[in-house]
């Protein structure tokens, strides 16, 4: 049998973490609250690192039964965790870039009041997050699900005190609700057609039955679309997470970029076997994912806030995840997921470098020239810009160009999502190297030299809503300077990372042995599709089929690739010559164009939008309806009618103590005799007349 | 030959003399005297069923002549304490009228 | 000779009581009272009752009615004045006064057929006829009686006594 791999451990130390730093981190010196964060992100990715030598090992499914939850009749739940392919992957993300970005948050957050309180909700999330991908069953992810967005939540806020911050949290915590409605449906649904939310009893069902297909798994796949698209930050539940990069930066690299918002594609991956049963909620996924790529990148173009860029950045890139999804090509989308953690933590934590490089600066317009000031940042940042863009060797062209081929080879309408997604890419490249000459290249554009006042050194523009207020940075004030190896350290690993971490899925189709989609094969490969479309797969090789693919894909693959690459170029072609060898043009193109660029700048106002139709009829009812008609007038007014009824009829009785003598006499009399009525006549004294 | 309802009958005009002296009447003696009245009215109706008792039963019955008795010795003893009340209340209020000795109201 | 002797007294018992009701002075009230009192003794008489007869004036008319004569002239209680305290009184006593006696007066009459009738003479209780049944039966409430009296003795000296 199995060796115990205690997998309890793995998510309860970081909670001890949470406990200790949260109930007496105030009171600690700073070393020993870092002592204690540090350990408790470390300890998880070691004993990741122990499973991951002994996996070969084992047999699967492991399981492990924590004990008893819900025994409620025929239906139960327990606390169990389990381990398979997929799992271990998310695992080596959380636990491996978690632990890199705790290390930067030591340099980062170092001079915050608030740093104990920071790392007990890191820790608090690592807990939640590392529970949601070894629960299984649907009641305990959700369990991590919620636990996430919780400490997203109180991260987002982290600086409570501003405004803007903690609107940010209450939106990010409330879009992701109107999600988690939907997975709950679908796990009601879940319960109503299998009776149980395990993960092994509902597949295995569902397995053998080959005929189920469409119906209720598909109402089931929508619901659990919809509680992804809120976590994922998909249309039409993205609009929190711009927002949330009102947190701290770090936060921002490891929940929503890294881990957090991967949450919805791991549920898609791992819940793949309801999917693969449903055409509709297949295509629904993917066109989601790609609308959502292509929209997202169309905002990044023109933001001026690097982490805004940057943000939308990882709402295209999530699309895209799911658009590999969406075409059952699954281990490619959680391929994109692995290098996506790397590159874009990278792009994040390097940022945070820049703004604190530039003491609370995140506006790119005065940025410029800082290729010189800070070289190991602008190092690491280009190999992410690079990755992310799709440039070959480096990760994210192979994960992307993996994503794209399985597209273009799906059927249904592969070819129209493939140029779509190659049109996003070549943006996505466009947007990249903007930033990157904006930030690095040029000469400085800072208005603030002297950086002697307080960290806020940004004034909100009127001209623009969207340049976040900087993140409060106390006492940082020498001028541009590199920063320390505690925040460096990181972003090179993560950098190396971005380098070589494409080359475990290298596509057979350019001569790799693609061992990573094998890897995870047996966790995620579609089975039992709607049986005209897997004929159809197994004709054209798509879905992972193991060297069943015939020379002519391998062609097909390699002129694909090189459409990317020559997609990619073109994107950093036309950001050097718009922003690196003519500064003016940018300038000059938006007023030409200026009604479709206000479009792109206010985010197509779909923040507006929402505002409208669903935030100002909730409010209306909610202040009218329900507060003064239903609060006040039926409630209080029911409660109140009782009180005063009681007090009036209290009243009324009270005027038979007058303390006068006479009319005690005339009530004595009136009740006497109708005492002797009653008595004499019985109690149907009022049928006198009979 | 006198049916004994009439006396039962006159018992109970007596009584109603008695509650309406008590209604109507202010000054607190004249209360007083009232419930006299009331319970001389129940005497006459104890000592007339008494007599219908002894009637019935056939030998002679004086439970209710020495319930009427008791009356008697109870009404003796509430009317001394019941005087030394009002004059103490007189001594208090310096009016004997019901209507202004009201302090007991809600 | 019967029915005779009871119309008359039961007149004078009904023409006491509303005189009662109807004087202004109190003390007319009470001697109205003591004429009650009275023709009540004769129609007790008239059932049979001898020692409740004389007990009755003596007690009654004799001591009690003297007691409110005393109290009557010790306060020096005047014509009533007209005062309104309740219209209660009159509104909810005055219904009920008159339910009560209505009942009364239907209950009896409804069923004087199993009151049977009273002889004059027959069924007398005497005083010795009253004493064994209370120095026998009743000796408890007797004596209790005595104490009830006493306490009354000591609760109407100790109301009435003037404050230093």
């Amino acid at each position: 049998m199995n060796a115990d791999l205690h997998l309890w451990l793995i998510p309860l130390v970081p909670f001890a973490g949470f406990l200790v730093n949260g109930l007496l981190g105030r009171r600690f010196p700073k070393a020993l609250v870092t002592t204690v964060a540090l350990m408790a992100s470390l300890i998880p990715a070691l004993q990741v690192a122990v499973i991951v030598t002994k996996f070969s090992s084992l047999t699967l499914p492991y399981g492990e039964n924590l004990g008893a939850w819900i025994r409620s009749g025929a239906f139960h739940a327990d606390f169990s965790f389990q381990l398979d392919q997929l799992t271990l992957v998310m695992l080596c993300v959380v636990t491996g870039v978690g632990f890199l970005i705790h290390i930067y948050s030591v340099g980062y957050m170092a001079e915050e009041d608030g740093y104990w309180r920071f790392f007990a909700y890191m820790n608090l999330f690592l807990f939640f997050m590392l529970t949601l991908v070894l629960a299984e069953n649907f009641l305990l992810m959700f369990v991590g699900w919620e636990g996430v967005g919780l400490a997203s939540y109180l991260l987002i806020g982290f600086w409570f005190t501003r405004d803007s911050a903690a609107n940010a949290g209450k939106k990010a915590f409330i879009v992701n609700r109107i999600g988690d409605f939907g997975f709950l449906l679908a796990m009601f649904l879940l319960i109503a057609h299998f009776g149980t939310l395990s993960f092994s009893e509902v597949f295995s069902r569902i397995g053998s039955h080959p005929a189920w297909q469409g119906g209720f798994l598909t109402a089931i796949a929508l619901f659990l679309l919809l509680g992804a698209t809120g976590k994922s930050a998909q249309i039409p539940l993205y609009v929190w997470l711009p927002d949330a990069m009102e947190g701290p930066t770090p936060v921002s690299a490891l929940i929503h970029a890294a881990t957090m918002v991967t949450a919805g594609v791991y549920m898609i991956a791992r819940t793949h076997v309801i999917f693969d049963r449903s055409p509709f909620a297949l295509g629904a996924v993917a066109i989601i994912g790609l609308a959502t790529a292509f929209f997202a990148a169309t905002i990044g173009i023109v933001q001026t806030d690097i982490k805004r860029v940057l943000a939308y950045s990882t709402v295209s890139q999530l699309g895209y995840m799911f658009l590999g999804c969406g075409v059952a090509a699954y281990s490619a989308g959680i391929f994109h997921l692995v290098t996506h953690a790397f590159f874009k933590a990278l792009l994040f934590l390097a940022a945070g470098s820049v703004i604190h490089a530039l003491s609370g600066e995140q506006d790119m317009r005065v940025m410029g020239g800082l290729r010189t000031k800070i070289p190991v940042t602008f190092w690491t940042m280009t190999a992410a810009v690079f990755a992310i863009s799709g440039f070959p060797p480096l990760a994210g062209f192979v994960s992307k160009d993996e994503i794209l081929y399985q597209t273009f080879v799906s059927p249904n309408g592969g070819k129209i999502l493939w140029a779509v997604g190659l049109i996003t890419a070549g943006l996505t490249s466009f947007y990249m190297f903007r930033l990157w000459y904006l930030t690095f290249f040029g000469e400085s554009r800072a208005a603030v030299n002297d950086a002697d006042e307080h960290g806020a050194a940004v004034h909100a523009r009127s001209d623009t809503k969207l340049v976040l207020e900087a993140e409060p940075q106390s006492g940082h004030s020498h001028g541009v300077h590199e920063s320390p190896w505690v925040m460096l350290g990181p972003l090179v690993i993560l950098a190396i990372l971005s380098i070589i971490g494409g080359w475990m899925g290298w596509p057979e189709g350019l001569g790799g042995n693609n061992w990573f989609s094998h890897f995870l094969e047996p966790a995620v490969k579609a089975v039992h599709l709607p049986y005209e479309q897997a004929a159809v797969a197994l004709a054209t090789g798509a879905a992972n089929a193991p060297n069943a693919s015939p020379a002519g894909n391998k062609q097909l693959e390699l002129l694909l690739a090189l459409c990317s690459v020559l997609v990619a170029l073109a994107g950093w072609f036309v950001a050097h010559v718009m922003y690196f060898a003519k500064p003016e043009l940018p300038a000059k193109m938006a007023a030409q164009v200026s009604a479709l660029y206000a479009l792109l700048r206010n985010k197509y106002w779909v923040d507006e939008l929402y505002g409208v139709v669903i935030v100002t009829p909730v409010l209306f009812v909610a202040r009218w309806l329900l507060a003064v008609l239903v609060e006040r007038g039926i409630i209080d007014g029911g409660t109140l009618t009782a009180g005063y009824t009681a007090q009036g009829l209290g009243a009324l009785v009270a005027r038979i103590q007058s303390g006068n003598i006479r009319s005690y006499a005339g009530w004595l009399a009136l009740f006497a005799a109708i005492v002797l009525a009653v008595s004499y006549f019985g109690w149907t004294a009022h049928l006198l007349a009979r | 030959m006198v049916p004994i309802a009439c006396y039962l009958v006159l018992g109970a005009i007596l009584f109603s003399i008695g509650v309406a002296a008590f209604l109507i009447k202010r000054n607190i003696i004249t209360v007083f005297l009232s419930i006299e009245l009331m319970l001389n009215a129940v005497n006459l109706t104890f000592v007339a069923f008494s007599r219908r008792w002894s009637q019935v039963s056939g030998h002679l019955q004086v439970n209710g002549q020495l319930f009427v008795f008791f009356v008697m010795v109870v009404a003796a003893a509430e009317a001394a304490v019941g005087l030394a009340i009002i004059i103490a209340v007189f001594r208090a209020r310096n009016t004997l009228n019901v209507d202004s000795i009201d302090l007991m109201k809600l | 000779m019967h029915l005779a002797l009871f119309i008359i007294f039961a007149g004078l018992c009904v023409a006491g009581a509303l005189n009662l009701l109807f004087q202004r002075h109190p003390i007319n009230s009470a001697l109205s009272l003591i004429v009650v009192m009275s023709s009540l003794a004769v129609l007790y008489l008239l059932l049979g009752a001898e020692f409740l007869a004389a007990a009755q004036v003596i007690v009654y008319s004799g001591a009690i009615m003297v007691l409110f004569t005393f109290v009557i002239m010790l306060l020096n209680a005047g014509r009533e004045e007209r005062t309104h305290g309740s219209k209660l009184a009159y509104i909810a006593g005055f219904p009920g006064a008159a339910a009560l006696l209505g009942l009364l007066t239907f209950i009896f009459l409804n069923r004087r057929s199993s009151f049977g009738q009273a002889q004059l003479g027959e069924y007398l209780a005497t005083t010795g006829d009253l004493s064994r049944v209370l120095f026998r039966d009743l000796l408890l409430p007797f004596e209790v009686t005595s104490v009830l009296i006493l306490i009354a003795i000591l609760g109407a000296v100790a109301l009435a006594r003037k404050e230093h």
